[in-house]
Order: structure tokens, then sequence, then C-alpha cells
């Protein structure tokens, strides 16, 4: 690879054998040749034509063939540790797990929850949800206790796997707003003085090791992922077992992965990315799977790069700017020369961070862009083509998009007949991809309005601003909406105002993303108090801890107070004129602006 | 932004430690926190957190914290340890 510091926004170009070698080599003809039948073709499906389903791609078939042995799941526990667990050893604990929701009564179709760190029961209690056909909803466990209330209660949770601790913490105190939950497991030791639960350990080791996938509809329902919307409640998006196409030849084309590799995908997969990738799509192509317990710390994570030999990386872009202020000589320290590919998605990758992987890494930084309601990898910068730093790339063969002629609300224009404009050539507009792929999300849960808005003239609409130059390389631009990207999560601003609001003190709350350099943005809230309530120190800390209590991770990092927050004529905060004051933008067309109090 | 450039005694660089981190994660956790009790674990800190209270204290004492240090930096013991051994800056 070279890095041309000339014209062309100092495009990074790879080496011969860099292009030669990898999976995707001449991306037109792929595009040109490639069908979602053909890819189809390349999984098993279940003996006797019964269907396809997600973990008997994943795990059973190499279990029941030449990979038996391999390592699937290479976990490494906080003190360092190291656990390895054949795909032969993953099909029989997750055949377990999948006969003890037998045992329990969980019927094919209800949702099973899990809210765990990233430990070797996440991995068996999912892959054993999908092996008995049930819906799998991975919550993220820095969440508080009120988005997990809101999204097992949306999903009607039949069964939740967590940790005494976090049941503790996070589940008991809305336990009884989740009426439907009918089992709670445990993991650790056995004995426990919680009433209401199960020991997930001792289930499994009563349970028998075999279990034979019933017939699944490419079309069931299997996965469950929240995401959040800038109104209203968290958005259940559903994914059906034929979205393991898209995560396999995604996990080809956009990471270059194959079955030697050593593969670390560093998402929590209490969010998609490590569902998808995290999960499904490493072990479907046989690969070996790296799950690590610890949350980032730069030495360690270049100690676990180097060790473990990993080849292809896959992490977010504030994973990689908090290692670039560390700076390059830690990375010198460790012999890196085992990785092959980094891959990084969440929010946009500034070009710098492209180029401090090429130089200081030694392998340039692939941007990716999808989203939880794509499933799979969408648009990418691939193995055996130049980057451009600070694009997210181009369409992954079978992927069709475009960009769409926006309205005065900043989303795609449709018009009365429900046509939309797309856009020429090199343009700014609204992402939106051609419907169809396996991947597409099939709903969200309860919410046929919602789904059926995503859509417009055959193109789901994504919410994203995207740039296409002359070449037809993509480039992020910003969010239609309101919603916060932070360290590579979509957060709410409703959700948070909500739980904000809550709070005795606070009138009324408008919540934003402010610019940081290393998490995207933070979440930041203005506040307006209640008559008669002073604007303390000591309020704004106990407001500070009251938001972290209910939310978790999402709560807002800054609070100011501001009496007069501006509405629009229906008496909506509006945050995008919060924004524009934040950032010292134009304020814009103020037109459905009311006037301050 | 500047300040005061003596070595702390174990009881000020306690009290400074809990005042930053109220600022990021108030609440019972806090006030119940013991001096081993990983941050991480106890306050449901994650690493953008835990770079706003390095940055915090650093701005409190004038002191320079390298990434070395962040591996002692795990509970409130740690950081009382840190603060009270001389700068090595000054």
């Amino acid at each position: 690879m070279t890095v041309e510091r000339t014209l062309r926004s100092e495009t990074i170009h790879k080496r011969g054998d860099e292009r030669v070698e990898a999976y995707l080599v001449d991306y037109d003809r792929a595009r040109r040749e490639f069908s979602w039948e053909q890819a189809r073709a390349a999984l098993s499906g279940l003996s006797g034509g019964t269907g396809l389903n997600i973990a008997f791609e994943a795990v059973d078939r190499h279990a029941a063939g030449s990979r038996a042995s391999i390592t699937a799941l290479r976990w490494l526990d906080r003190a360092g540790g190291v656990q390895e667990i054949s795909y032969r050893d993953l099909a029989e604990l997750t055949a377990r797990f999948a006969n003890v929701l037998g045992a329990l009564g969980v019927r094919p179709g209800e949702r099973v929850f899990t809210l765990l760190g990233r430990v070797p029961d996440l991995y068996v209690a999912a892959l054993g949800a999908l092996k008995a056909r049930c819906v799998l909803s991975p919550l993220f466990a820095a969440f508080g206790p009120e988005p997990v209330a809101e999204r097992m209660r949306l999903g009607e949770a039949a069964v939740l796997v967590t940790t005494p601790a976090l049941y503790r913490r996070t589940v008991a105190p809305i336990r009884d707003r989740l009426p439907a939950l009918r089992h709670v497991l445990l993991t650790g030791p056995t004995e426990t003085d919680l009433s209401g639960t199960g020991s997930l350990a001792g289930l499994l080791s009563a349970a028998s090791p075999e279990f034979t996938i019933g017939p699944t509809d490419p079309q069931d329902a299997a996965l469950l992922h929240f995401t959040s919307g800038t109104t209203g409640r968290p958005k259940g998006a559903l994914h059906v077992h034929e979205a393991v196409v898209a995560h396999h030849v995604t996990a080809r084309f956009a990471l270059d992965l194959r079955p030697d590799d050593v593969f670390w995908c560093t998402a929590d997969p209490g969010w998609v990315t490590g569902t998808s990738y995290g999960i499904i799509a490493p072990l479907v192509i046989g690969a070996t799977m790296l799950s690590d317990e610890s949350e980032f710390d730069a030495r360690r994570w270049y100690r676990v790069l180097a060790e473990q030999r990993v080849s292809v990386w896959y992490t977010a872009p504030t994973a990689i700017r908090m290692l670039m202020r560390r700076g390059p000589e830690e990375a010198a320290r460790h012999d890196l020369s085992a990785l092959r590919l980094i891959a990084s998605v969440g929010e946009p990758l500034n070009p710098e961070a492209v180029r401090w992987g090429a130089e200081v890494l030694g392998r340039p930084v692939h941007d990716n862009w999808w989203q939880t309601e794509t499933g799979a990898i969408m648009i990418g910068n691939f193995a055996a083509a130049e980057i451009r730093p600070g694009s997210m790339g181009r369409p992954l063969p079978g992927i069709d998009a475009g960009l769409l002629e926006r309205g005065p609300n900043g989303r795609a224009l449709v018009d009365a007949d429900g046509r939309v404009r797309p856009l020429e050539e090199a343009a700014e507009g609204e992402l939106a991809l051609r419907a169809g792929w396996p991947s597409m999300f099939r709903g969200y849960l309860h919410d046929a309005d919602r789904y059926a808005a995503a859509f417009a003239d055959g193109w789901y609409l994504t919410g994203d601003v995207a740039r296409r130059d002359a070449d037809g390389w993509y480039w992020f631009v910003g969010r239609a909406d309101d919603v916060i990207k932070s360290a590579g999560h979509l957060v709410g601003p409703f959700e948070v105002e909500s739980a904000l609001m809550a709070h005795p003190a606070v009138a009324e709350a408008g919540v934003i993303g402010t610019p940081d350099p290393v998490a995207g943005e933070l979440v930041k809230a203005f506040v307006t108090l209640r008559a008669g309530v002073e604007p303390t120190e000591e309020l704004r800390t106990e407001l500070l801890g009251f938001g972290r209590r209910a939310l978790g991770s999402v709560a807002p990092r800054e609070i100011v107070f501001d009496d007069a927050l501006p509405h629009t004529r229906s008496g909506k905060v509006m945050r995008r004129l919060l924004k524009a004051r934040e950032l010292g933008l134009p304020e814009g067309d103020l037109s459905t602006l009311e006037v301050t109090r | 932004m500047t300040a005061p450039r003596h070595d702390l005694t174990p009881l000020e660089a306690r009290t400074l430690v809990l005042d930053v981190l109220r600022t990021v994660s108030p609440g019972p956790a806090l006030d119940a926190l013991g001096p081993h009790d990983d941050l991480r674990d106890a306050l449901g800190l994650d690493s953008l957190d835990f770079l706003a209270v390095v940055t915090r204290v650093s701005e409190r004492t004038g002191r320079r914290i390298d990434e070395d240090d962040y591996d002692g930096l795990a509970d409130l013991d740690g950081w009382v340890g840190l603060l009270t051994t001389s700068d090595p800056a000054l």
C-alpha cells in the first residue's frame, strides 16, 4: 500500500499482492455478476430441505464437518485467562440451551433477551435461542433500568439471561413492569438467593447436548434489535433467518474474512454490529472469533492484537481515536504483523485516523457504513480497492444505493403519488437503498406505520445525508434528523429527555449531540427547571446522577440550565435550533418557531 | 487550572478524586465506594468517562497523568497512590 500525498485527497492505493489476494478483487465485475440466489446457495440449509437457520449455518454445519475441532470462540477474561470453545463444543452447549428453553415451555417465536457482558454464556444463549427458533434480543449491559424496561416491555420478553449483579442493579427494580417475563436465568454459581430466578448452569448441565433444529422458514423472525428514533419509543427492528445470507457474503466482501482468520469484532453484542459480526458472520465463515470481556484499554488492546495474532479487526472510530491519543510508541512495542485488514463502523472515520492506521498500525482503516435496520454492511471500502480517506466507500455487490432529493424537513422529498427523486452523478441527498436484500429489517415491532414510513417508491430511507463523488464513492454528511451518534451508538433524544423530565425539579428538557473529538458526539441536555427551583451546582450534579441511574451509558454527560428553550408552534422543543446555537451556526428558517418564553 | 503544586495528603487526594467522580457519576454507588472497588464496575464508567476523570484530575492538580499510569488507576486507592507520590515533572 502506498499513500499518495498529491492530488485526489491523499488516496491510499493498495499493492498488487494486496489486491490479487483479496476475496473481492474486481469490484465492477462482482457487482455485475453477483446474485443473492448464488449467495444463498453458498450456505448449507437445514437437512432435508427444511429451511434456513442462522445457528445451523454458524455452528452445527461446522461441528458436523472437518472444522469440528477448530476453535470457534476464543474468550479472554479480565484477569488474562483464555478459554477456547471448539465448534463441536459450541454445538453441544447451544443444543443444551435450546433444550432448556424447550423444557421451560418456551415456544418458537417467543422472545429471549440477554443482558450480559461479553462472556461465553452470552454466545451460548444467543445461538441456543436461535436453534430453538426463538427470537433473540441482546441488550447492552451498560443500559440503566429505564432503557431495559422499555425494550423488554416492547419486545414482550419471555426469557431473560443475565448475571446476578445486573439482575439486582438493573432488572429487579423494574421486574413488576414486565408481566410477560416468565423466566430469568442467572449466570454464575448455581446457588442464588434471588427469588424468581433460575440457575443457567444448573439447567444447562441437566439438559441433553443433542438437539435437532426444527423446520425454519427463511422468513421466520430471528433477531430483534432496538434502535433509537427522534421521537417516541425505541424501535424494535425485526430481522429474519435469511439475514445470514447477507452476514456471510458481506463478511467476505467488506472484511475479506476467511476460515483461517482470527477475527476480533470489538463491538458489544448488545448492538447490531456485535451480533451480525461479533457472533454470526465469523462463525458462518468458520473462522476463530475472539471475544474480550474487558472494556477498552489501549495497552490491553495492543497486547490482544499482538498475542492473539488477530488477522482481521473490526472496530469503531472512537477506539481508533483513543489509540491515536496514546501515540505511536505504544503501538511500536507490539508485533502487529498478523493484522491483514482493519475495518471500522459506527460513525464516519476522519481521514487522519485512516492514515494513522496505515502509518502506525501498518494497515489503513477501511471505513464502512450500515445501520440496525440494514442488518449487514451496505457500503464499504474494500481490501483490494483504493481508499479515499473520509469516505464510507462504495455499495457492496448486491446492494443498490442512491441519493434522494430532500424536502424542507430535511428528509427525502416524497410527492403526492409517493414518488421520490433520485439524484444523478455527483450529488448530496438522503442516502437510500433499493429494498429487498436478505438482511433488510422486516418490521418495527408493533409499529407498522413507522415501518411503512421508512420506505418510499421502493427505497429504504436511511435518515442519513450523504454526498457522492463523481466516481461513486459515498461520504457521510450528517443525520437528517435529531438522532445523536455517540461512540458509534445511536441515542434517541426523546428517551433521554423523558428520563430527565421524571425528576421533580425538571419542567422540560431538550437533548442534542455536541461535537467531541473522541466520541464523535456527546449527549448534552438543556434543562428548564420548574418555577421556584434554583439552578444550583448541587442540582446539576443530582440531575447528572439521576440521568445516569435511569439511563446508564446513554445518559447526558453535560447538563446546562436554560429557561428559554426554543419551541415549534406545536410546542415541541426545537433541537435543531439548540444545536445551531451550540455550534454557533446560522439558525436558519425560523418560520415554525414559537416565540420563546 | 493551575493548581496546588505540592504533594497532596491521602485525605486531600481522596477528596479530590471523589469530587471529580461526582461530576461524572454521582449517586449512591459513589457514596458506598470502597478503596479497592473497581471504578468501572462500581460506577458503571465507560472509557469516555474514564478519560473525563483523568482530564479533570489533571486540571485540578496541574499534574500530567500519562497513559502509562492508567493501569494503576482502577480503584480509589490507586488514584490516592498516584496523587500522593511526588510528581516527576516537578
